[in-house]
Parts: C-alpha cells; structure tokens; sequence
C-alpha cells in the first residue's frame, strides 16, 4: 500500500511559526508521525512521500497548493492520502481539509486525516471527509494516528464504516437505513423517563453548536469609513445573472452600483423563497438601504460607499455553505479594505 | 452589524451589533406610510446601525 502523508512545518520537522512561510516541499519515505502511522497501517503499507508546507503558505496559496498536491499524489501513484493530525491548529486544519476533499474528488482514493472537533477545518469539511476526532492534545498522537490507521483500512478494503462514536470520527451528518428494536415513539419515551429520573440518556440529534464570535473593536472614525452593504434577502439584478438559488444557495452576487442614488424595482428582482417579495420588488431600498446610504455619504457622516452590493439567499441553507460563503464574503472586504458592514436580513 | 427582523435567529448564531429592523418583509421599510415617511423610517434605522457599529460592546 502506497501512501501519501501531508504534514505542516512544524511537524514535518522545518520548525515552529517562523517557518509558517514555507513553500510546499517534497521528502521521500515517512516523515515525524508519518513513521507511526506507516507502522499502525501494517501490511507493509509504505509512506512512499511526505508532502510538507508552511501554515501561511497553504492557507495563502490554497489553489496552488491543491494543484501542486493533486500533481504529486498522481504522481506518487499513491492507494491513500493522509492529512495530519492537525489537532487544534487552525490554519493546518484548513489545508489538511481542503487537500483531502481534493484528492478524494479528483483522484478517487480514499483520504483520512485527524483535527479537534473545534478546528474550523472541521467545521468546513465534516461532511464531506472522515476527520477523526484528534482532541487538542498533540501528546495523544499514537492514538489518533491508531484511530486514522484503523479507519483508513477500512475506506481501502471497502469495508463498511461504523457510528462516528464507534470509528472515533467527527460526526459528517449522514443519514442511513438502519433496523432498530424500537420505534422512534417508544425511544422518546424512555429518554422523557430518563430525563425525569435524571438518569443519563442520548438524544438521536446532534445539536447544532455555534461557536462564540469574536466582536471586532467598533469604527472609530466613520467620516473615514469605508462601508459596504450586504443582504441575505436575495436580492439581484433582473435576470439572475448569477442564479443564485432561491433556496439552499450555493453562490452569491456582488453588484455594482456606481454612480446610482438609489435601488429601482424595475432593474431587481427577488431569489428567495419563504417571505413575500411584493414590498421589495416595489422599492429595494427596502432591503438594501441605497438610498440614504449615499445621502449620509453626500452629508459627510460615512467616508464612502463601497460601489458594489453582495447578495444571496439566506433560506434553508445547510451551515456548512452559509459559513464558506460569509468567510468568502469576509475574504473580499477584507481584501478591498472595508472598515465596517451593514447586512440587512429578511 | 446586522438589521434584521429575526433577532433570536440572529443572537443563535453569534452575530453581534444587531439592530431590529421593521419587519421582514421590508426590513429597512414601511409599507403603510408615506414614501417620505417611510425613508424617514430607512434613515433612523441606517443610523442606528451605524451607532452600533462604533460601539465596542454590544448593548
């Protein structure tokens, strides 16, 4: 068996934070951890080339990276490609995710790598990759390269996989057929038993769980500020040039709007199902306050109006897209040097 | 900031520097009024947002 193993600098043994830059460097045979995990593996699985980069690099240089990746693993004819793992590092957790969902999309073979349950590369790619369950502590690292061992085996020998408890794997959100003893009423009821007994139970959903949102220090000069408008009530130009979905939307607009003092209905439309557009679509100043944005420009109060407006659809939308679409949003304010963003919200 | 209609949907996720809007069906609107009104509305709305978005602590 033929292995791939990508691992960041300081893993791969380059160095801590100042090799963070590191551009993405090929080594023959097993590297660091790579050495346990080609031993946990067994039969005579072979980590044939480790694959290493910077943190800053891989998250900077994403698209290339992923290509130069893709390049290698084809290359390397590998039977499996594994990520980590990443524990809680952030940055190795994004590259370690997005690698991996390339590899297992392009190239077919299977994939594993090890993240915290925290990491946002964990919440990026739980769904569509088998992330075990890493926790934060880097000294538990046998363990989970055991875990990978194990579950990687199994993907390889097409064998089926167990519960995400049973494997030790991030939960993807799956849903599959599956004989049970009881029915759903009679499990409700022994869990409403339990919970007045105050004896422990499982509950069959996985709560969704939101991880607290650092609030950025407020604009301090806002006669210097450059603002930006964003909306989630689906509003775009007439003919959907982008056709975002009126439900669930995977993509999102950004709309010029250079030079105009504020929205006609007449040039918009509506891509959002659920509440009724009637009042937008007469005026959608209504949803995207134009109108006296640009007044409180003209008056001085706000330093400018960035001239485009980003829309999608914020309806039944699985938070796996929601969240890559606000980091994408976040990413070209960002870029654009935006100092603050009004979103209004339907 | 965010103006929206749907408050508890909005505090759920995290977002901070909220503000409530006027309905969700015209969240920065009013229907029933005026139109000079109604942009009366839109303008006191807009510039709560912009309070919030000077603040460093939420309200």
């Amino acid at each position: 068996m033929r292995v791939v193993h990508y691992l960041n600098q300081f893993f791969g043994g380059l160095g801590g934070e100042e090799k963070a830059g590191t551009p993405l460097e090929k080594h023959e045979g097993a590297v660091g951890p790579g050495k346990l995990l080609e031993q946990f593996l067994g039969d005579g699985a072979q980590v044939v080339m480790t694959l290493v980069s910077g943190d800053n690099y891989a998250v900077e240089n994403q698209q290339s990276i992923i290509a130069a990746v893709l390049e290698k693993v084809r290359e390397a004819n590998a039977d499996l490609f594994v990520a980590g793992p990443c524990f809680q590092a952030g940055r190795y957790g994004m590259a370690a995710g997005a690698l991996c969902a390339a590899v297992q999309a392009k190239l077919g073979i299977p994939v594993i790598t090890g993240m915290a349950q925290e990491n946002p590369g964990a919440d990026l790619y739980r769904e569509t990759l088998f992330i075990i369950d890493s926790g934060d502590n880097a000294a538990k690292m046998r363990d989970v390269l055991t875990r990978m061992a194990t579950l990687a085996r199994k993907l390889l020998a097409k064998e089926s996989v167990g519960l995400p408890k049973e494997e030790g794997y991030i939960p993807r959100g799956l849903i599959r057929d599956h004989f049970v003893e009881k029915t759903a009423a009679e499990r409700l009821v022994e869990m409403v038993l339990a919970k007045v007994k105050d004896e422990p139970f499982e509950s069959e959903m996985m709560p969704t769980a939101f991880a607290p949102v650092t609030m950025p220090p407020g604009v301090r000069d806002l006669k210097k500020a450059k603002l930006m408008l964003i909306t989630d009530g689906g509003l775009v130009p007439k003919g959907n040039p982008d056709k975002i979905q009126s439900s669930a939307a995977t993509r999102w607009g950004s709309y010029s709007i250079k030079d105009c003092a504020d929205l006609r209905g007449e040039d918009y439309e509506i891509s959002h199902g659920g509440y009724d557009p009637q009042f937008v679509r007469q005026d959608p100043n209504r949803l995207v306050p134009l109108d006296v944005m640009r007044e409180l420009e003209q008056e001085g109060l706000i330093g400018e109006l960035y001239d485009e407006f980003i829309s999608t659809s914020g309806l039944a939308n699985p938070l796996s897209n929601t969240r890559r679409m606000g980091r994408e949003m976040a990413e070209k304010a960002k870029r654009l040097g935006i100092d603050a963003i009004i979103l209004t919200s339907t | 900031m965010q103006i929206t209609s749907a408050i508890p949907i909005a505090e759920m996720v995290g977002a901070n520097r909220l503000v409530l809007g006027n309905g969700i069906v015209h969240v920065v609107g009013d229907a029933k009024v005026s139109v000079d009104e109604e942009k009366g509305i839109r303008r006191q709305l807009v510039q709560k947002a912009l309070e919030a978005l000077q603040r460093d602590h939420n309200e």
